[in-house]
């Protein structure tokens, strides 16, 4: 059995978005550019599937981009926003983006652009205050997770968005974690563009939308085609669009049921919590994801539990060093200034609705014998062990 | 900009979802094929996912009240780099050997595979025997380590040798210390640390560096630093391949040097007059006896013994131990003596 606890990294292919996609794998192969109706009726598919990504969000079809995936979702947005105005040449963004902002962002730094990282609490919560001090009339764009993946924690998008705004900014939100998650509607919202993937809300890899609202001024990322009005060229990826909107068809029905992913959640949380000492829940006090939730387990590593979890079919992530394939632990807990001993014994746990509370009691049923058989191998075991110091043990202010 | 704006979707664009509510889904996706370890992110040998499910020689050595017997531990690393091992060694006094070693690591699989790997390797060892084994030794017990991972075959390495020079009452370097210049800040790496590691695993690339050491993995500042020290430890090696030729050819050329030039017959036979006058008859005529050289046909030496000689018994031996040997030893070592 393997219980899937995963879906921040990933979500399966719902069954009805798998039904709905093959045709477009097989007979129903034509190309929605072409003259003809082998190739037209591919095309009404395309549209609506922009129709039931649109309602989804609570925006116009003409404002969804089909394109890839959520990296080249953000990449465009952040082009296509200083491309808006660009005589202004700052950025705002925060410390905990996904690498698909931060590696833009420092790369535009190198480029003569001035990039303002806001800094998060021990919650992992922003400042708006800095944000506002932050911001200038050469501030081109703001740019902010709906909520952050490792966390789960929800950002006060509309707020950011306010500020933004005040300045003549633009105002882009990742909402790759967030879609699907929690009720969004852009009809009367304060974003410009805004990021999703696909295969985080049980559509297959490889599809994405940036939503572009209408009378933004857009430049295209990827030139040389005409499909999606001149705005993202390439030949549309038919299947996985038609697959795309099925899914946000399911998401917006199932809205109504994340309550329970949350009670699942927690579960698995108290019940972790209860049985396992020196146990902390990150980003806990505030506002999250109702599938999502971060736990450090201190004094030993993230990487070992995942292996050992990983024995008993349970798949979850950690933000260790040694997960990472880097040398260092997550930049979102690092920058939520965790200590060392709670850093790298961090694991995310991370629900969908297939989740089961049967997968729930299986975690709450090998997790502490897990942690014992660790802490037992470690020789730290607790925060007055000798060799540790104390900027090891305690949160940074 | 333009102003956000007030808008309601018009239900003829978003049609409502068809499908009631319902949970869980209706639809039940199939089941998942079943995982194995082999088949996560890190390719780990199975000796590596063995000795970290079943880790052997966890835990601590009391310190022991029994006669000729130390308890010692070396620890490397730390909770902020993500690793670190606390090694236990159990040593007889007596006899510099390793008697039992345990180990506490807070580390990933392959840390706790490396460091139960070390203390099977090392029990029963010396401490001069153990000291000579290397990074690659733990690697290699345990059939490989994603190249990714070697940092901790390096650490098992590093607490050995912590734990025998604690013993043994020698300093040793931390990474707090500076000895020798500090290259990595991030991680606290040395330069005499990196050279080490280059010149012990042969390695050629910032990347290897960085897999078996850290150093480099943080901010990348040091990344440069790490390639001077490659390129001048391969031209170390360079030199020192160089210079090794280059004695090797001196050695050939001063053997060739030394090497005696054939004798000509006049010389030889010269040699041969000068060593029996010189060398061999004034021991004879002590002894009553006498011995002058006949002729010399190639390496035949014919001499004639006289007086005392003559007559003796151990003539023969005197032939072969008191004139060949001393002929052979300063004229030809072919040379062979028989008297007429």
């Amino acid at each position: 059995m393997v219980t899937y606890l995963d879906n921040n990294a990933t979500t399966r292919t719902d069954p009805e978005v798998l039904a709905a996609m093959l045709p477009y794998l097989s007979e129903l192969y034509g190309n929605p550019s072409s003259m003809h109706s082998f190739g037209g009726q591919v095309g009404a598919a395309i549209e609506a599937a922009r129709e039931q990504v649109a309602s989804l969000l609570g925006a116009e079809a003409t404002e969804i981009i089909f394109n890839s995936c959520g990296s080249e979702g953000n990449n465009t947005a952040i082009h296509a926003a200083l491309a808006a105005q660009p005589e202004k040449r700052h950025i705002v963004t925060t410390a905990v983006e996904h690498p698909a902002i931060l590696a833009v962002c420092k790369h535009l730094e190198k480029r003569g652009y001035t990039v303002t990282y806001l800094s998060v609490d021990g919650r992992g919560e922003l400042d708006l205050m800095e944000l506002e001090a932050a911001m200038t009339g050469g501030t081109a764009l703001v740019t902010t997770m709906y909520a952050n993946n490792e966390t789960g924690v929800i950002f006060p998008v509309e707020k950011i968005g306010a500020i933004a705004k005040a300045y003549g900014a633009t105002f882009h939100v990742d909402a790759v974690q967030a879609v699907g998650k929690v009720p969004i509607d852009l009809a009367t919202s304060t974003i410009d563009l805004l990021t999703l993937s696909g295969h985080k809300l049980h559509a297959p890899k490889g599809i994405g939308v940036l939503y572009v609202r209408k009378g933004f001024r857009f430049r295209p990322f990827l030139l040389g085609g005409h499909q999606e009005r001149g705005r993202r060229a390439g030949t549309h990826n038919v299947p996985a669009i038609v697959a795309l909107g099925k899914a946000a068809e399911l998401a917006q029905i199932n809205l109504a049921h994340t309550k329970r992913e949350a009670e699942l959640r927690d579960m698995l949380e108290c019940g972790l919590l209860a049985t396992i000492p020196d146990t902390v829940v990150n980003g806990g006090g505030a506002p999250r994801l109702p599938n999502t939730t971060n736990i450090g387990f201190k004094y030993i590593e993230g990487e070992a539990i995942l292996f050992m979890l990983n024995r008993e079919g349970i798949c979850a992530s950690s933000g260790s060093a040694c997960t990472s394939g880097s040398l260092d632990p997550s930049h979102v807990l690092t920058a939520m200034g965790l200590p060392y001993t709670i850093l790298h014994g961090s694991i995310r746990f991370s629900l969908s609705r297939y989740t089961t509370e049967a997968e729930i009691r299986q975690v709450l049923t090998v997790m502490p014998e897990i942690v014992e058989r660790l802490r037992a191998m470690s020789p730290f075991n607790n925060d007055q062990a000798e060799w540790l110091q104390e900027r090891d043990v305690a949160l940074a202010t | 900009m333009d102003e956000p704006r007030q808008r309601t979707p018009s239900p003829s664009t978003h049609p409502p979802p068809t499908h009631p509510p319902a949970y869980p889904p209706t639809h039940p996706p199939a089941p998942h094929p079943p995982l194995t370890p082999e088949t996560a992110m890190w390719d780990y040998s199975e000796k590596v996912l063995e000795l970290f499910y079943n880790p052997i020689n966890q835990g601590t050595i009391d310190d022991s009240a029994e006669p000729d017997v130390a308890v010692v531990y070396g620890e490397v690393g730390s909770i902020a780099c993500g690793d670190a091992l606390r090694l236990h060694l159990k040593i007889q006094q007596s006899t510099d050997s390793i008697l039992d070693a345990r180990f506490q690591t807070f580390g990933c699989t392959s840390a706790i595979a490396s460091s139960s790997a070390l203390t099977e390797i090392i029990k029963g060892k010396t401490l001069d025997q153990a000291l000579h084994i290397t990074n690659q030794d733990i690697a290699d017990f345990l059939g490989g380590l994603p190249e990714a991972k070697m940092h901790c075959s390096v650490m098992g390495q590093e607490a050995l040798e912590a734990a025998i020079y604690k013993y043994r009452g020698i300093e040793v370097e931390h990474h707090e210390d500076d000895e020798g210049t500090l290259v990595c800040a991030c991680y606290g790496i040395t330069e005499k640390k990196i050279r080490r590691a280059i010149a012990e695993n042969d390695l050629t690339t910032v990347e290897q560096v960085t897999n078996y050491v850290k150093a480099g993995g943080g901010c990348g500042s040091c990344l440069a630093n790490i390639e001077d020290l490659i390129v001048d430890a391969q031209e170390s090696a360079e030199t020192v391949r160089a210079a090794a030729e280059l004695a090797v050819a001196r050695e050939q050329r001063s053997q060739e040097a030394a090497a005696p030039t054939p004798l000509t017959n006049l010389q030889k036979i010269t040699l041969i007059q000068q060593v029996i006058d010189e060398e061999v008859r004034p021991i004879l005529i002590a002894d009553g006896g006498d011995v002058s050289l006949h002729d010399v046909e190639g390496d035949r030496v014919l001499v004639k013994l006289q007086g005392a000689c003559g007559s003796c018994a151990s003539s023969t031996e005197t032939l072969k131990y008191a004139i060949e040997a001393k002929l052979q030893r300063r004229v030809l070592p072919t040379l062979t003596v028989e008297a007429i």
